[in-house]
């Protein structure tokens, strides 16, 4: 066995060998520790959990790699992934801790007296974080194959039993410490490297100063101008300036995102398990500083990851790589089929340019680049074996979140809430662990099948929370005769627009030929994309709620008398977890 | 009954003043003004990108923490808090 994969084992199995021993630590004895860890984490510890819960495999991953593409175009993710906080600390969480129950169906159910608004909740959150999953299991099934060469399906085996082991025994109460380990070992995993690299690149090894700095090559010239000059040089539009399609569509992008970040169910359910409103505003500010520790950090590693690439394929200009030369990094990525070069000119040479005709590296998949980045920039093994730990814990802490989403939503909600309201805890409890089971089959199955349109469904899930859940708590909490009959009316044409919208550019359930509108520029409605139009949904939403509500007629005077209780942390039934 | 609409009035010109800030400097600063704010310069940095990529970030950090603050001396005030 060599050096590299002796310490990947042992990073990897070393940081599962601590989630398995906290997980029997902290296993849950009642509903109310199995779903909100029984109310008694403290803001610090909650702020780490829902970074850990927040930050996936797409963020750990992916979102680097997309800036390094989209340069000033990725800002949207940085912006749109963070401020949805600021909506949440504000708008959402302290009264919603104040209400004090246990999910957000069940939220909604109590605020618009209906059990038509509660099934419509659950049915967004299953559809929402279902479709979220998928992508945390592919992400664990490429983590194992790519860096312990085992089989992506025996990878994905390991990954569904480890997240069962803690997730099943633990609850919300093991999933919350399992968390703080692995907000731990993802943000070293994350800023290590990128420190070594914007070390070696600007002489800085803070990576949010190093990419404003000077390069370290003596020249004076500062790295940002630097990759401007490289990438418009070969075609490609400037780093700094490239906006998205244009100024509107990055505008309703971002804000989708924002209001989506505040609309999905395993966020808003983590401000749940904190002792008082007080705490839940202040755990929203911890969140965002463990978040935004990896998201100030993240256009960094995507710069200079992007710098690095052109660097070793282009050291100076007209000076390309030969391709009998280079690096092992490339011959390992080759062989994954992600990374693909094509000798056009015949000359041996690798060019790198933005011009289909002559450009030879015909395969640059985005994913890449924060897991090759520590290769590219030789960085030592460990690092490299610290990254894979990093990722799996993304992806597994992630996806446990989900899953209690799900079987909270459905032992809960559905058989307790609406089936069997007779249910005891004790056996809600069991419900909910064998809920839990079969969800872990499903998103496993699911990993192992990824239906054609995986890609495209987690646009969807961030349409569905900022077009349907996000505007029914607000509305909620802050529009007091705000009825049950107008909210479901809201919700169910926030997302009917939506869906509407994304099917016609992307195909009905995403199956090719049967979009009605090709998903292109020219044919979307005032330019605006369709992964960005759960703002748009929002909008109708209001509208149609509003609307509606001036019809029928305001809530009944003890809900508007309920509303009142929950704008105040004090009095009523504080800090009740009683059922 | 009185003091209590006051307490919510309250809270609710602090979230104004908050989610101003909050759009100024993301959609304002990052997105509407970035062309002009990109000829100043911040070190390596366009001032318009850097606000998108990350004083924006630094920002909404900075307003969660003053709002939970001012909120703490609301409640006080108001003999609202938590017992």
């Amino acid at each position: 066995m060599d050096e590299l994969k002796l310490y990947t084992y042992i990073a990897v199995f070393g940081s599962f060998a601590v989630y398995f021993g906290i997980a029997w630590w902290a296993r849950a004895g009642s509903t109310s520790e199995f779903y909100v860890a029984g109310g008694g984490v403290t803001p610090m510890q909650n702020g780490m959990a829902i970074g850990a819960d927040w930050m996936s495999a797409a963020s750990f991953i992916s979102m680097a790699g997309l800036i390094a593409f989209l340069g000033y175009g990725g800002s949207v993710f940085l912006m749109g992934w963070t401020g949805g906080y600021v909506l949440l600390a504000m708008l959402l969480a302290p009264y919603m801790r104040k209400h004090g129950k246990f999910t957000v169906p069940e939220f909604i159910s109590d605020r618009y007296y209906s059990k038509t608004a509660r099934i419509v909740a659950v049915i967004c959150l299953i559809i929402a974080s279902l479709t979220y999953i998928i992508g945390q299991m592919k992400g664990v099934g490429v983590a194992f194959s790519r860096f312990l060469e085992v089989e992506y399906d025996n990878g994905l085996y390991i990954g569904m039993f480890v997240v069962w082991v803690y997730a099943v025994l633990g609850g919300m109460k093991g999933i919350t410490y399992t968390q703080i380990a692995q907000y731990c070992v993802l943000i070293f995993a994350y800023t290590i490297p990128a420190i070594f690299i914007s070390l070696q690149l600007t002489g800085n090894p803070i990576p949010q100063l190093g990419l404003g700095s000077t390069l370290a090559d003596g020249s004076g010239v500062y790295l940002l101008d630097k990759l401007d000059t490289v990438v418009t040089e070969l075609g490609f539009k400037e780093y700094t300036t490239d906006n998205m399609g244009g100024t509107l569509n990055m505008f309703a992008y971002t804000m989708s995102l924002m209001i989506g970040t505040a609309g999905l169910p395993h966020v808003i359910m983590r401000f749940f398990t904190v002792p008082s409103v007080k705490a839940a505003r202040q755990s929203a500010g911890y969140a965002l500083v463990f978040i935004a520790l990896l998201y100030t950090v993240a256009p960094a590693v995507g710069a200079m990851a992007r710098f690095n690439l052109m660097n070793t394929i282009e050291p100076a200009a007209g000076q390309n790589l030969e391709y009998a030369e280079r690096p092992q990094w490339f011959k390992d990525w080759e062989k994954t089929g992600l990374l693909k070069f094509e000798d056009k000119n015949g000359d041996g040479k690798v060019q790198y340019t933005a011009d289909k005709a002559t450009n030879e590296m015909v395969k640059v998949d985005r994913d890449i680049m924060v897991l090759a980045n520590p290769a590219i920039a030789n960085l030592p093994n460990w690092v490299i074996a610290l990254v894979a730990a990093g990722g799996l814990a993304a992806a597994l802490s992630t996806a446990a979140g989900l899953l209690l989403a799900i079987s909270s939503s459905i032992s809960h909600d559905l058989m307790k809430g609406v089936l069997t309201p007779d249910l005891s805890e004790k056996n809600e409890l069991l419900a909910g662990r064998i809920v839990m089971t079969i969800s872990i089959i499903v998103a496993g199955y699911l990993g192992l099948n990824p239906p054609g349109f995986a890609a495209g469904t987690v646009a969807l899930a961030f349409g569905l929370a900022a077009s349907s859940i996000f505007p029914a708590l607000m509305m909620g909490i802050f529009a007091k005769k705000m009825s049950g009959t107008a909210a479901v009316w809201g919700m169910c044409s926030g997302i009917g627009v939506t869906m509407l919208y994304v099917f016609q550019h992307k195909g009905i359930m995403f199956i090719p030929g049967t979009s009605f509108l090709g998903d292109m520029g020219p044919n979307w409605f005032l330019g605006i994309s369709p992964n960005a139009f759960g703002a748009v949904g929002a909008l109708v939403n209001f509208g149609v709620a509003f609307a509606v509500l001036k019809v029928t007629g305001p809530a009944p005077a003890h809900i508007q008398q309920m509303v009142d209780n929950f704008r105040t942390p004090h009095g009523g039934v504080t800090a009740a977890h009683d059922h | 009954m009185e003091g209590k609409t006051t307490y919510w009035q309250e809270n609710l010109r602090l979230i104004f003043i908050c989610l101003a800030i909050w759009f100024v400097v993301s959609f304002g600063l990052g997105l509407l003004l970035v062309e002009p704010l990109n000829a100043i310069r911040l070190g390596g940095y366009k001032l318009g990108f850097w606000f998108a990529q990350q004083g924006s970030i630094y920002t909404f950090v900075g307003l969660i923490f003053w709002y939970t603050a001012k909120m703490n001396a609301l409640d006080k005030k108001y003999d609202v808090e938590e017992s």
